[in-house]
């Protein structure tokens, strides 16, 4: 039991870790987010970049990409191809409800010192041809000294709803930094307050920093991000200036990690929100 | 086309309605014209469930999309009532109009009462537009005026 848990710590570390320590923004963005037809599909971009939604730097990587039907069970993600800057893909909305499209990344970074000379734990950036494999937390030695591990876990999730909304896909696991809405995040309105709750380890995340930042950046000089905190009972409240995309992003770290020797722990939660004109 | 006209001949027919609303889609000096997706809908001035009474869209488009892929265009409407709609709704769901100025009746059963009238209309390669004006049942009036994609909304006590 021990050595699976081991092998998963492992190859969780081989995964991407795009939000620790970088200023890169990873986004979803679906071509639209509420469908009136009875044969939608929903087409999303995915893309790592500064400039939002501008795909500049990196594609998105569709391995770790899933897609939750409105009843909660898996669905399918079709017609994938991935881009020098850009990942796409689409997901037939065949059935009516609300869908949820993302990912789930989680792994483990950090150093060691044997003998003086430190290593790294854990892949910094996008994936080298050629490169050898990162070191993990099992490729720690007996004699390694200042062995400093953070473990990191993040979300970044789309919400698309064909007909009537529903709510089956907010379901929360009580597993890292999740999303609890109160407003539908299909029905977003420019001029009106939504409320989102936020939640660590099922817990209302209190004081939690969230940015808001609208899309379109290339076409303003400022970024016109919003920096908001959640209240006692983890609610953010955000107005909508315009209609328009927007990336949501919050950040936590906290000292409550799962995998041993790991001193802290990093959460972070993202999201692409369509606001609509009233 | 003829049948639609016989089908606005009926509302003057109709007995004890609360009302009647006249929308008016304006002749549009453009290019390429397609004629609107138009919902007309009431909701309590309070608050509350929105009632559909006339959504004239591409109601008779064949083959695997029945025409509501674009209804979503109407961005309030589907929001606060035509998403939980099911469509084509008898004697809500019409075909889409052409410029001309058209009369829908309100309900008989209509409950007395403060309501906002929402009247929205968005056109295909064209734009859209929301016009809301109050009115009260029974015998209330209203007038207003959309500026692009609507002209007259008119409400008249019978």
């Amino acid at each position: 039991m021990k050595n699976i848990t081991r092998h998963l710590i492992a190859a969780a570390a081989l995964l991407a870790l795009p939000a620790a320590g970088s200023a890169h923004r990873m986004w979803l963005l679906p071509s639209a987010t509420v469908f009136s037809g009875t044969d939608s599909w929903v087409t999303v971009d995915a893309a790592v970049s500064n400039d939002l939604f501008f795909f500049d730097h990196q594609p998105g990587r569709l391995e770790s990409i899933k897609v939750w039907q409105p009843d909660g069970t898996a669905g399918q993600l079709q017609n994938g191809a991935t881009g020098r800057y850009r990942s796409v893909f689409d997901v037939q909305l065949d059935k009516p409800g609300t869908w949820k499209i993302g990912s789930e990344n989680g792994g483990v970074g950090g150093s060691f010192k044997v003998d003086g000379v430190e290593k790294r734990i854990g892949r910094r950036g996008p994936p080298q041809p050629g490169a050898p494999a990162p070191l993990t937390v099992a490729d720690i030695p007996a004699n390694a000294t200042d062995v400093k591990l953070t473990e990191s876990s993040g979300r970044n999730e789309i919400f698309v709803t064909a007909g009537a909304p529903t709510t089956t896909v907010f379901r929360t696991t009580g597993k890292g930094l999740e999303l609890s809405p109160i407003t539908h995040p299909d029905e977003l309105v420019a001029g009106e307050a939504a409320r989102f709750r936020f939640l660590v380890d099922g817990k209302p995340a209190a004081g939690l920093k969230v940015t808001v930042i609208p899309g379109g950046k290339r076409y303003r000089d400022a970024e016109n991000g919003m920096d908001l905190t959640t209240g006692a009972d983890g609610v953010l409240t955000v107005t909508w200036p315009t209609a328009g995309m927007y990336w949501l992003n919050a950040n936590l770290t906290d000292a409550k990690t799962n995998v041993p020797r790991a001193t802290e722990r990093r959460l972070s939660y993202t999201t692409t929100l369509e606001v609509l004109t009233p | 086309m003829r049948s639609s006209y016989l089908l606005l001949a009926g509302v003057i027919a109709a007995p004890a309605t609360a009302g009647t609303v006249t929308v008016t889609i304006p002749r549009l000096p453009v290019a390429e014209y397609h004629r609107p997706y138009v919902a007309i809908w009431l909701e309590p001035a309070v608050g509350g469930a929105a009632r559909t009474l006339a959504v004239w869209y591409d109601v008779k488009k064949g083959g695997k999309e029945p025409g509501t892929k674009w209804l979503s265009d109407l961005r309030a409407w589907w929001r606060k009532g035509g998403r939980s709609l099911a469509l084509p709704a008898n004697g809500i769901s019409g075909a889409t109009r052409a410029p001309g100025q058209y009369s829908v009746a309100l309900p008989a059963d209509l409950r007395p009462g403060a309501y906002v009238l929402n009247v929205e209309a968005a056109r295909e390669t064209g734009g859209r537009e929301l016009v809301t004006v109050p009115l009260t049942v029974p015998n209330g009036t209203a007038r207003t005026t959309g500026k692009t994609e609507l002209g007259a909304v008119t409400l008249a006590a019978r």
